[in-house]
């Protein structure tokens, strides 16, 4: 008993630590973007300061926040839409119908997430060019869809594997086809799972900065291209940096904090049952 | 309604055979079961005449159309499973019509049928509800509905009754029998649970190891099981299994010596035993009885008091164990030293290959 309290003292004190010691930096620049400039360069740091909103103002007219707002939603959302609609089925097949090679297949994906993108972004650069893509929210929701696929649709594979084998059959018995029996009865069964995927890939494409930097200038420029040109020729302003971080980071912060209920129970379903 | 032929049916996963070359006839409007140990291949023969598993070789034939090809909701069959499989975000009408809506059937007949055959099972006022909101004996009869709003030809059972509880697994056994009358189907049911077999079936299939061990009617089984296996597998209290070995052949039987318990007459032809040959003996338990005239000693060890009956687990002076249905109201207690008398007449006599003589 006495052992077990312990026992839960120090569970708790690691887990505060470490979510303390995660959620630092991004308290750090909620701070830093409602300081002057003088202030948030300051050493020793000041934990105490008059706030200002003069940053806030001054990202404001520097450049167009709603237009990249826009653009990350539009790319986020197109892309894991995009991707859902290739995984779903192929995801079904691998968990429902394996072969001999649905592993190795599977970890084939996985290792292509290991390539260093910069590896490839010469041909893709090129092939963008050549398709006109550049610097389009189309290009973008392309790229950032193939990049999420592996990912995805491993995440929905382990999560179709848990739906009862025994329900899809019965749907096979009452005359589904596989299409009916995908949107019938395994997108309802899995739905926790296909919806915290979703969450996910929402997220990973919401902070991709490498692609987005690269091939976007300013019409398809999502939140991340409007934080680096933040780092400008001129030098870093520590405020505006922060303040314009901090509102690109807000909506999926939020997204993030109302789904994470879902998004939690979703990614530790196979887990702890 | 319709006949099912099974020829030769085979099945391997991989380099595994699981069903090894399946025989059988399945009359029109028949209670089939298949009963077996687990693993012995009844679900999986099951699921190929279902369709969700590929026949690796042999022909199945539907009612005389040969049927290996044909996709499962096509062969005109329902299946009950053992999870129920309910669809658990449709309502009890929604999971009673989903075939239909699938096959495109207008709304008013289809809400025609899901309430007929929800009078049928008494679900009528369940028809809102989730599956989630039902217990496990009304989702049993749900599942049940949902086959027969499909008017099959056949209807497969695969241990339908396995998840409930002892006493509405009575209840629904006698329910699902009353169905087999009322809708004049042909029925396939699986189950380990050999009292469900012998009170459902026209017909009981005994499989072990992917191979039928033997095909007839419950009495058939139970009276003139064709060897050790079934001997052993169906009737409860299990059939007294002796070892002994052939002393004297003459024309009016056979005397063998049952080890650790004496001689015994037992009047079957010879059959092409041996003198010597090692036997086994099997006979019934409410075929023995302790009394004056029993020729074997041993003692009770334990005594299960059923009501109307008692089993006497009886150990024998040489150690073998036997077990003795009595009357309830007879005086037998642990301990006390009994009598034995074995009838030779009521044997079963099983060669040293375990084939009844």
């Amino acid at each position: 008993m006495k052992r077990s309290f312990n026992k839960k003292i120090v569970i708790t004190l690691i887990a505060w630590s470490a979510a303390i010691f995660m959620f630092f930096p991004i308290f750090w620049m909620l701070l830093a973007g409602f300081k002057t400039e003088i202030d948030a360069i300051t050493t020793p740091p000041l934990l105490l300061f008059e706030p200002t909103l003069e940053n806030y103002e001054a990202v404001q007219q520097r450049a167009n926040y709603i237009k990249a707002a826009t653009n990350s939603v539009m790319i986020s959302g197109g892309a894991t839409l995009l991707a859902l609609v290739f995984s779903i089925p192929a995801a079904y097949a691998m968990a429902f119908f394996p072969t001999r090679r649905t592993r190795s297949t599977l970890l084939w994906m996985l290792s292509t997430k290991m390539l260093p993108p910069v590896g490839v972004l010469v041909p893709v650069y090129i092939l963008f060019r050549d398709f006109g893509l550049i610097d389009t929210r189309t290009g973008l929701i392309v790229i950032y869809a193939l990049i999420n696929l592996p990912i995805v649709v491993w995440l929905l594979y382990t999560f179709f594997k848990e739906a009862p084998k025994e329900i899809l059959e019965a749907g096979r018995m009452d005359g589904a086809t596989s299409r009916q029996e995908i949107f019938y009865l395994l997108m309802p069964l899995a739905l926790p799972g296909v919806a915290s995927t979703a969450l996910l890939s929402i997220i990973l494409c919401w902070n991709e900065a490498f692609w987005s930097l690269n091939l976007t200038t300013s019409d398809a420029a999502p939140l991340t291209a409007f934080i680096a040109s933040f780092s400008a020729p001129e030098g870093l302003f520590w405020a505006k940096l922060s303040a314009a971080s901090t509102m690109a980071i807000a909506p999926i912060l939020i997204f993030g904090w109302l789904s994470q209920r879902q998004l939690v129970r979703g990614l530790t379903f196979g887990a702890v049952k | 309604m319709a006949t099912v032929t099974l020829r030769n049916i085979r099945k391997s996963f991989g380099d595994l055979e699981v069903i090894k070359g399946i025989n059988l006839d399945i009359e029109d409007r028949s209670f089939v079961v298949f009963v077996g140990p687990s693993g012995c291949g009844k679900s999986t023969l099951l699921r190929l005449i279902a369709g969700l598993e590929e026949i690796t070789a042999g022909d199945l034939f539907i009612d005389g159309e040969r049927a290996n090809d044909t996709p499962p909701d096509k062969r005109g069959l329902a299946m009950v499973f053992q999870s129920y499989a309910l669809y658990p975000h449709m309502t009890v009408a929604g999971n009673m019509g989903f075939s239909l809506r699938l096959a495109g059937v207008p709304r008013a007949e289809r809400d025609k049928k899901v309430i007929e055959a929800a009078r049928t099972l008494q679900l009528e006022d369940l028809l809102e509800r989730k599956p989630k909101e039902l217990s496990g004996g009304q989702r049993q009869r749900v599942a049940i509905g949902r086959a027969i709003v499909r008017e099959p030809k056949v209807f497969l059972f695969d241990e339908p009754l396995s998840n409930l509880d002892a006493s509405l697994r009575a209840q629904m056994r006698i329910e699902i029998a009353r169905l087999h009358e009322s809708l004049n189907a042909t029925m396939i049911y699986v189950t380990h649970d050999q009292v469900e077999a012998m009170t459902l079936a026209d017909k009981i299939v005994v499989l072990r190891d992917g191979a039928i061990e033997q095909i007839g009617a419950p009495l058939e089984l139970y009276h003139r099981p064709k060897n050790l296996f079934v001997a052993g597998f169906i009737g409860s209290p299990k059939m007294n299994l002796l070892p002994a070995r052939v002393i004297a052949m003459s024309d009016s039987g056979i005397t063998v010596r049952l080890t650790g318990i004496g001689d015994l007459d037992i009047p079957v032809r010879s059959n092409g035993l041996k003198p010597d040959e090692p036997v086994t003996v099997g006979v019934r338990s409410e075929r023995l009885d302790v009394n004056d005239q029993g020729q074997f000693q041993g003692q009770v060890l334990v005594a299960e008091r059923l009501g109307r009956e008692t089993h006497l687990h009886v150990q024998m002076e040489g150690g073998e164990m036997i077990t003795v249905e009595i009357n309830g109201d007879s005086p037998a207690h642990i301990h006390d030293r009994v009598a034995v008398q074995i009838n030779g007449r009521d044997c079963h006599l099983f060669n040293s290959s375990g084939e009844a003589v």
